[in-house]
């Protein structure tokens, strides 16, 4: 096992998907010569040609839809979107085609494409470039979200999703690309459904997914040091479909909870996990559910205020306190 | 092209023309729901440019009006029918509906319903084509109105950077719903605006068959022997308005008086009795054998057919148990 860094891990599964299937194809903006803005598709161009490793015009929607069409004959496009907040531009085709195409054909057409794109908060960047969109994406039926909070993740889940004949989007963080771990040496493919136990608690389970899984264990490791409260950390690297079993049986041994989320809270992550909770084990509560979210502001550029508009594990820390009544 | 041919075509073009006149009866009939788009008056645009391709080979793409492109693919109107009546018996199992036919064994991959989608989903698929380096071409068939979409112009520029076997048929009905095209587009001619991604392209009358046909040989041949793509505009009119639900009153009756003077069925028609090929009463007679066909065939196939069962609502949604779900696990 070695360690890498995270957009390393994403390069590699394209790199082991591409020699494995000549299908695999591909595509976005600045990917192929440059390498892509994160490194992720770096060599890639060089090694499997133009026709695979497609630079495309800045044409979001455009692009997404032509993957989706070659998706239709066979071909398994790896669409790069290089900020999430570009991808609103592609949600006709995300939405409208991609996600509807089976259902709407009875069938007979799917789309086996992989978006990926990082979503997420940067540092200063603007309102423009600080979407999270995950809960837009995990809101529509047909297709599958999916948010890697560790190379090891950001490997596995891409080599499922390439394999998968659903149309997938991968959530990633463009704080993380640079994030090392550990990556099996041997191919692996993680599971696009289910959640993890990023660490193992008897007192409140703190669901985090993506970059709130490691606020969610910075938090958990001061509760133990400080307040001798043991938090189960849980990450939900599958956001559509949520895992409803994992979330119901650590709820039912720790009894509390509290979602973090990146994003504004409403219509959101926290809000989900709080329904799916009320609806497997409500009578296993021992305190309400909390959710610790950004603010409900597009996010400023003033650094101060974008530290105030989101959320910290210190934030994580007072409201499992606040539960505690410590 | 043979008139014997034209004969045939002629049939066919008859068969769809009764089919959408007996959509709007099983509208009305309340057999068919939803929003219904239909074709009558733009039949020479699909069948001429068809003719002039390999349906079944080469693939075709549409939007919300698609009923008889899909036919002419070689789906089997029986089964567009009952989709229309949304039975399990349908192309689409009943799920789609008017605006959604799929018939992906006789690459009809489908009609789509957001105005300009096809565009870049028809690229895609040509992508698929060179990628798969068969000689199939991808036939896109949008109305003028989609022109006007971000992804007319994404699309056209992929198309041409990247060489795509890809034809584009604008199928220019002059209107957008109740919008003339005068009062939405700044260029009315609108082969002309793919000059701007050097694309060939040409523009011809949609009403006649032959020309249409002769067009698009041209155009079919230009991107099958690798070329690129080719946009050809069909100058043509739809007789009813955009779907069931418009009033159609924003229309001239003298401008609809000139279009319907100028049928595309009736041209073809006229035209074979002159060449001493058919007469008036053969006419006749493949009329009465056309609509015979659809009752006792088409409209008794739909209606006898089941609905999709309540149960399986959720079948559909995602793959069925797709090993990579669980990580490659069985």
């Amino acid at each position: 096992m070695a360690e890498i860094m995270y957009w390393e891990a994403i390069m590699r599964a394209h790199d082991e998907e591409m020699a494995n299937d000549p299908m695999v194809i591909c595509m976005g903006e600045d990917i192929g010569v440059v390498g892509g803005t994160y490194k992720a598709t770096s060599g890639l161009y060089d090694k499997y040609g133009e026709a695979r490793v497609i630079d495309t015009p800045i044409s979001e929607n455009g692009y997404t839809g032509l993957g989706i069409g070659a998706s239709f004959l066979g071909v398994r496009p790896i669409i790069e979107i290089m900020s999430v907040n570009f991808a609103w531009l592609a949600m006709d085709q995300i939405f409208n085609t991609a996600a509807k195409v089976r259902y709407m054909s009875g069938g007979q057409l799917t789309a086996p494409v992989v978006i990926r794109s990082p979503g997420g908060t940067a540092h200063q960047l603007g309102s423009q470039h600080s979407a999270r969109m995950e809960k837009v994406f995990m809101g529509v039926a047909g297709l599958r979200v999916v948010t890697p909070s560790s190379p090891r993740q950001a490997y596995g889940l891409l080599k499922s999703a390439v394999r998968c004949n659903d149309p997938v989007f991968i959530n990633e963080h463009e704080l993380m690309y640079n994030m090392k771990g550990e990556v099996p040496g041997e191919e692996y493919f993680h599971p696009l459904e289910g959640s993890e136990i990023a660490r193992e608690g008897r007192d409140v389970t703190l669901f985090g997914y993506n970059i709130s899984v490691h606020w969610c264990l910075q938090a958990a490791e001061q509760l133990s040091k400080h307040h001798g409260i043991e938090a189960e950390v849980i990450d939900l690297y599958a956001l559509s479909p949520l895992d409803r079993a994992g979330i119901r049986n650590s709820v039912s041994k720790t009894h509390r909870a509290v979602i973090v989320e990146e994003a504004e809270p409403a219509v959101g992550v926290g809000a989900e996990v709080m329904a799916i909770i009320n609806e497997e084990c409500f009578f296993e509560l021992d305190a309400a559910p909390l959710r610790v979210s950004a603010l409900n502001v597009p996010i400023p550029y003033n650094h101060a205020l974008e530290k105030a508009a989101l959320p910290n594990p210190g934030d994580v820390v007072a409201a499992v306190r606040g539960i505690f009544g410590v | 092209m043979k008139n014997t041919d034209k004969k045939r075509v002629l049939r066919e073009m008859l068969f769809a023309r009764r089919f959408e006149e007996r959509c709007y009866e099983a509208y009305v009939e309340r057999n068919i729901g939803g929003f219904l788009h239909l074709y009558p008056g733009e039949e020479a645009c699909a069948f001429g440019v068809l003719e002039a391709a390999q349906p079944g080979h080469d693939y075709v793409i549409t939007s919300y009006r698609d009923h008889v492109h899909a036919i002419k693919a070689g789906s089997d109107p029986r089964h567009i029918m009952a989709e229309l009546f949304a039975r399990e018996t349908g192309v689409s199992k009943g799920r789609g509906g008017s605006m959604h036919i799929f018939d992906v064994a006789h690459r009809f991959m489908g009609g789509y319903a957001l105005v300009g989608g096809p565009f870049p989903l028809a690229a895609g698929i040509a992508k698929g084509i060179q990628m798969q380096g068969g000689n199939e071409i991808c036939i896109c068939f949008l109305g003028d109105a989609a022109n006007n979409q971000g992804t007319f112009h994404e699309s056209l520029n992929m198309a041409a950077l990247w060489n795509l076997p890809v034809l584009y048929v604008c199928e220019n009905n002059l209107y957008g719903i109740g919008t003339r095209i005068d009062r939405s587009t700044a260029v009315l001619d609108q082969y002309q605006r793919v000059s701007a991604y050097n694309i060939p392209s040409a523009q011809e009358d949609g009403q006649d068959f032959d020309l249409v046909h002769k067009a698009a040989t041209k155009a079919v041949e230009h991107v099958r022997s690798g070329k690129g793509p080719y946009f050809l505009e069909l100058m043509t009119y739809r007789y009813r308005g955009h779907s069931m639900s418009d009033s159609n009153a924003y229309r001239a009756k003298k401008e609809e008086r000139m279009w319907s003077g100028r049928d595309p069925v009736i041209m073809l028609r006229d035209r074979l009795i002159d060449a001493g090929v058919l007469t008036l009463d053969e006419y006749t007679d493949m009329d009465t054998a056309v609509l015979d066909e659809i009752e006792d065939e088409v409209i008794r196939f739909a209606t006898e057919s089941p609905e999709p069962k309540v149960a399986d609502v959720e079948k559909y949604v995602l793959a069925e148990n797709d090993p990579w779900v669980r990580g490659g696990v069985q």
